[in-house]
């Protein structure tokens, strides 16, 4: 989970990433950042993240983020 | 002989009255109901007072918004569309430079944002514009008075002074345009857009002004559908989207993440993509997912109107293969000059881009010497003055006769679709306070831009402060402090080692 904070907040130094679970909703995480994120979880954790996986819900907060890469790890 | 772009709204909303021509998906404006509310919303400006001038427009994309662009054009003035998501400091910018007398902005959405900008000219919301009918004999006085000589639009392109640059087009321009651009897109009554590009940028030309001129459809694609490829294509697919003018990085990233193996956009026969060199593999994967599809690179710059020259793929490409950029658009003309302004007709010989015909537009507004320096006589013609467009893009033959984009000359680069001057960005850094040398590069395999720079202020800060001058295209990935800039022997910065460093630290 640190990691994914690290990924994440390099991003944006001032979002709440632990908190929030509007980050598409609300507008935090833009197309840019959601590339910059699938490139850095394949980076940092050796994950591909499928097409199908790449939708609101697996990037609205921290915690979905962070069960897709559990979920994706353990396939 | 069509003088002015309202002729193609108007026969389309007289022959095909309850047709939708705009929407977003799940509201939309028939071609009657947004001649309607252009008509009353140009004549509400007209009797405002305001005619044959740039008036702003600051809304959110939607079919209202080009409502709004076909009022100002009712009321003879040209409009300048204005987005939120360019930063309020970039539109700041704008409305200083170019001082529009009135904005228009939409009531629910962009007025409230609108008073924060400290702009002094009047602002109207479009709902309060287009209350009513407006009066024919009003419009027509307007419509005797208009030339088609008259810009039609402003937009604004990154500046390397750190200022936008607006480049005013005409309505000639435009009908120029997308004459040709309909033959190269075969498009038609049937056609359905799905519209990728921002309002505020010439881009969106494409899906605007073809849908006018043939009574066909644009959709307004949500934007956060675009992070989302397999809910993209389900989009397309739920809406029979089968025209789609995109920036390439939306199709590569498409194909990148693997979407195409799960889902197809079933409906798509025309894909028309530019701003950036499509890579090879990418594209495979794209005409191997849709063999039926036309693919299309298109190149143009802003300053003639949209794109000048098309391609429409007909051939595999090596992986290492620049995909060309192809020939000049019907009534366009293309030639490659070397530096001595002598012509090049032999294939891989590099030179530049020089466009000419009735697409080059009339240059920077309010900017002579900018737009002297850009728009020069014709090397080639002695004769008489002939403007041509000097882009400063670099191509060459290759040897099917067919042009290939090699780079720029100077420090403009597109990054992710958009046109950036290396420059702005390099301006907004400088003008903080703590920050003394500025210099921004861009790893182009990587497409990410580096910034370094000496100075007191930390890096987080540096980069929180940008985040509010420049609109988040423009935003560096990555941001470094250095003691010092390595220096060429004239004492100017080193960009070479920098740009090095920066890839070094991409890898």
């Amino acid at each position: 989970m640190d990691k994914l904070l690290v990924i994440l907040r390099n991003l944006d130094a001032e979002a709440d990433f632990e908190n929030c679970v509007t980050l598409i909703d609300g507008g935090i995480l833009d197309s840019f950042d959601i590339i910059s994120i699938i490139a850095a979880i394949d980076e940092e954790f050796g994950i591909t993240v499928p097409a199908e996986e790449i939708i609101p819900e697996n990037f609205n907060s921290a915690k979905a983020l962070y069960e897709m890469i559990q979920r994706l790890d353990e396939e | 002989m069509q003088r002015n772009l309202l002729e193609y709204l108007e026969n389309s909303a007289k022959e095909f009255p309850d047709k939708t021509a705009f929407s977003d998906g799940k509201k939309g404006l028939t071609f009657e109901e947004l001649l309607d509310l252009s008509k009353a919303a140009g004549c509400s400006l007209l009797e405002e007072g305001f005619a044959k001038e740039p008036i702003a427009v600051l809304m959110d994309k939607s079919p209202a918004m080009a409502a709004a662009f076909l009022a100002v054009l009712y009321s003879g003035g040209c409009y300048v569309p204005l987005d939120r998501e360019m930063s309020a400091n970039r539109i700041k910018l704008i409305l200083e430079t170019l001082k529009p007398r009135a904005m228009i902005v939409g009531e629910k959405t962009t007025a409230g944002f609108a008073r924060t900008l400290k702009y002094d000219g009047e602002i109207y919301s479009f709902e309060e514009l287009s209350f009513g009918d407006g009066d024919d004999e009003i419009l027509d006085e307007a419509r005797e008075r208009a030339l088609d000589t008259d810009p039609a639009y402003i937009v604004y392109t990154s500046g390397s002074t750190g200022i936008p640059k607006g480049v005013a087009a005409s309505h000639r321009n435009v009908i120029d345009y997308i004459e040709a651009l309909g033959e190269v897109l075969q498009a038609d009554g049937g056609t359905i857009f799905g519209n990728q590009s921002p309002l505020y940028l010439d881009a969106c030309l494409k899906d605007f002004y073809t849908t006018l001129k043939f009574a066909a459809e644009t959709v307004f694609i949500p934007k956060t559908l675009f992070s989302f490829p397999v809910k993209l294509i389900g989009f397309l697919n739920e809406h029979k989207i089968n025209t789609v003018c995109w920036v390439v990085s939306v199709f590569t990233y498409i194909s990148g993440v693997g979407a195409l193996e799960s889902v197809q956009p079933k409906f798509l026969r025309t894909a028309a993509f530019g701003s950036e060199v499509f890579p090879a593999k990418q594209l495979r994967l794209w005409r191997e997912a849709l063999p039926d599809t036309r693919f299309i690179n298109l190149y143009g710059p802003t300053e003639c109107t949209g794109m000048s020259c098309f391609y429409e793929v007909d051939r595999e490409f090596d992986d290492d293969e620049a995909v060309p950029i192809g020939k000049a658009f019907p009534n366009t003309a293309v030639t490659l000059l070397d530096d001595d302004g002598q012509l090049i007709e032999d294939a891989d010989v590099p030179g530049e881009i020089y466009i000419s015909g009735a697409g080059v537009t009339y240059g920077y507004y309010g900017d002579f010497e900018r737009t002297e320096q850009a728009f020069v006589q014709n090397p080639l013609n002695s004769a008489y003055r002939e403007i041509v467009y000097k882009t400063g893009d670099l191509a060459r033959y290759n040897e099917y006769g067919e042009l290939v984009y090699i780079s720029r000359r100077d420090q403009q680069i597109k990054h992710m679709g958009y046109r950036i001057e290396l420059a702005e960005i390099e301006a907004a850094a400088a003008g903080l306070d703590g920050a003394a040398l500025v210099c921004c590069v861009f790893d182009s395999v990587r497409s990410l831009i580096t910034l370094y720079y000496t100075g007191t202020i930390e890096e987080p800060k540096l980069k929180k402060q940008l985040k509010e001058l420049l609109p988040g295209y423009m935003l560096p990935s990555a941001v470094e402090r250095l003691d010092e800039f390595p220096s060429l022997s004239s004492g100017k910065i080193d960009r070479k080692t920098l740009t090095d460093k920066a890839i070094e630290r991409n890898v």
